[in-house]
């Protein structure tokens, strides 16, 4: 799978990891899709050709073997994919994040020495943070890690763990003691070889059919070495929140290019057809574009913001940064639906048709996920209350 | 001060264990005060001590111990009732 990023097109002025990306969109993931879709099975081939490439350790700084790419370049790689796979896209999205929180906060020999396996060995990484009975808040745990001199044990009913039967390791949330609170939550290395998953529920959804987001009762044990220092509510605040919205916004926007083009390319041909007259859809096209636009803004505008800020926990913790990563995901996850659904509206019954060109049938079942995946009601709640105290934006 | 800020506590921070027995430095989200609980704290300090935090004191750290807030309170030049 290397050669995919060997053999690909070498296009003058491409920067690399957008190259790359394109490659295995285009090569793999792509033409992967449908049969993902249809089937509602992993990517398998679209993650094996990201970890031939090095792409699942992209994060992760060069001197500790990863590729050393910035956020904002991985954000760009994501939008790539999404416009071939948005499961594939997805499945790298989650990972990438959990890479982050542990770059960031794995601040131990033992955590450094994993995230140097993630690097070389591309090890895939899930997540477990919502629970069952806590009502979606990931701020709250009901379980709790019970430990044990210099190892630990958890169990935790996790109504979704995406791709959790191919990772390699799952970084789960629990309450720190038996005794804590359920909002004092720590974020735990659960490596595989440690961890028995088993499924409560089924994956047959609407759309992200490929992410396989079934549900479990994950039972892990491990060295205590493997709790990560620092408390999940720094992590959520400073890592793990800004880099989903600015992955998942990046993603949904390659959604919304690809509907885009789609649209785009099906007026041009009606143009091209009868060139003395403008196509009527043309003025469609118009106002998709300066939707497309305000839509790239808001993304490309949230990336400056939190790049500028990253390193430094004062600001990241601030009111003011949550309340505009929580905007940031409301607007993206609402504006992915706003295009997919003009883009239908220009191609009409070839885009509604499922076998054509210009079928837009699983990108916009893929958009409506967008504003369930951390419910925009819960987030509007959440900035409704954050606003009482805020001041200026 | 303390005592002020510890009603308010008591009031709005929605811990499971007594204010009383917390001490000064103890951190709040540990002791179970959410995110949201904390924002009510915000506004209950708000309106004890007759002020508006400056937004570059709404972050988390502020808020982190009974300590943090009788420092930023103080920066504030909050004045203190007699009876508070």
């Amino acid at each position: 799978m290397v050669e995919v990023a060997i053999h690909g097109r070498h296009d003058a002025g491409v920067p690399d990891h957008l190259k790359l990306a394109t490659d295995i969109g285009s090569e793999v993931a792509g033409p992967a899709a449908a049969e993902v879709d249809e089937q509602s099975r992993f990517p398998v081939e679209a993650i094996d050709a990201m970890r031939s490439a090095g792409l699942l350790g992209a994060l992760i700084p060069t001197e500790m073997g990863g590729l050393g790419w910035t956020l904002g370049q991985v954000a760009e790689a994501t939008t790539t994919l999404a416009r071939y796979c948005s499961s594939a896209a997805m499945v790298q999205a989650m990972h990438q994040i959990q890479v982050a929180c542990l770059v960031r906060h794995g601040d131990s020999p033992e955590l450094r020495a994993f995230t140097e396996r993630v690097a070389r060995e591309g090890l895939l990484l899930a997540s477990a943070t919502t629970e069952a009975g806590i009502g979606g808040n990931v701020r709250m745990s009901s379980c709790a890690v019970e430990r044990d001199l210099d190892s630990f044990q958890l169990r935790k009913q996790a109504p979704v763990i995406s791709y959790g039967e191919y990772s390699d390791a799952i970084l789960a949330t629990a309450r720190r003691t038996p005794e804590s609170p359920a909002s004092d939550q720590v974020l735990v290395l659960c490596r595989r070889e440690n961890v028995t998953l088993k499924p409560t529920s089924e994956w047959d959804a609407m759309g992200f059919r490929g992410t396989c987001s079934l549900g479990f009762e994950l039972l892990a044990h491990g060295d205590a070495a493997d709790i990560l220092p620092v408390a999940y509510g720094d992590i959520s605040s400073q890592t793990m929140l800004p880099v989903s919205h600015i992955l998942w916004s990046s993603l949904w926007f390659g959604i919304a290019s690809e509907a885009s083009d789609r649209a785009r390319k099906f007026v041009q041909a009606a143009a091209r057809r009868n060139p003395d007259i403008t196509p009527p859809n043309a003025l469609r096209l118009a106002e998709l574009t300066t939707v497309l636009q305000e839509f790239q803004d808001v993304v490309f505008a949230a990336r400056a913001r939190y790049a500028a800020i990253q390193d430094s926990p004062d600001q990241t913790t601030a009111i003011g940064f949550a309340i505009a990563m929580n905007s940031l995901k409301v607007s993206a996850s609402t504006l992915v639906v706003d295009v997919v659904q003009r883009a239908l509206l220009i191609c009409g019954m070839a885009g509604y048709a499922n076998r054509s060109p210009f079928t837009l049938g699983r990108l916009l079942r893929d958009a409506y996920g967008a504003q369930l995946m951390v419910n925009n009601d819960r987030i509007n709640a959440n900035n409704a209350q954050l606003l009482l105290v805020h001041r200026k934006m | 001060m303390e005592e002020r800020i510890r009603s308010v506590l008591v009031a709005f921070a929605r811990l499971p264990i007594e204010v009383d027995k917390l001490g000064r430095d103890d951190d709040l989200y540990r002791a179970g005060m959410t995110s949201h609980a904390s924002v009510n704290v915000m506004l209950g300090l708000e309106d004890a001590f007759d002020i508006e935090f400056p937004d570059e004191y709404l972050r988390k750290g502020t808020f982190e111990s009974i300590s943090t807030i009788m420092a930023v309170l103080g920066q504030l030049e909050v004045e203190v009732p007699a009876h508070g």
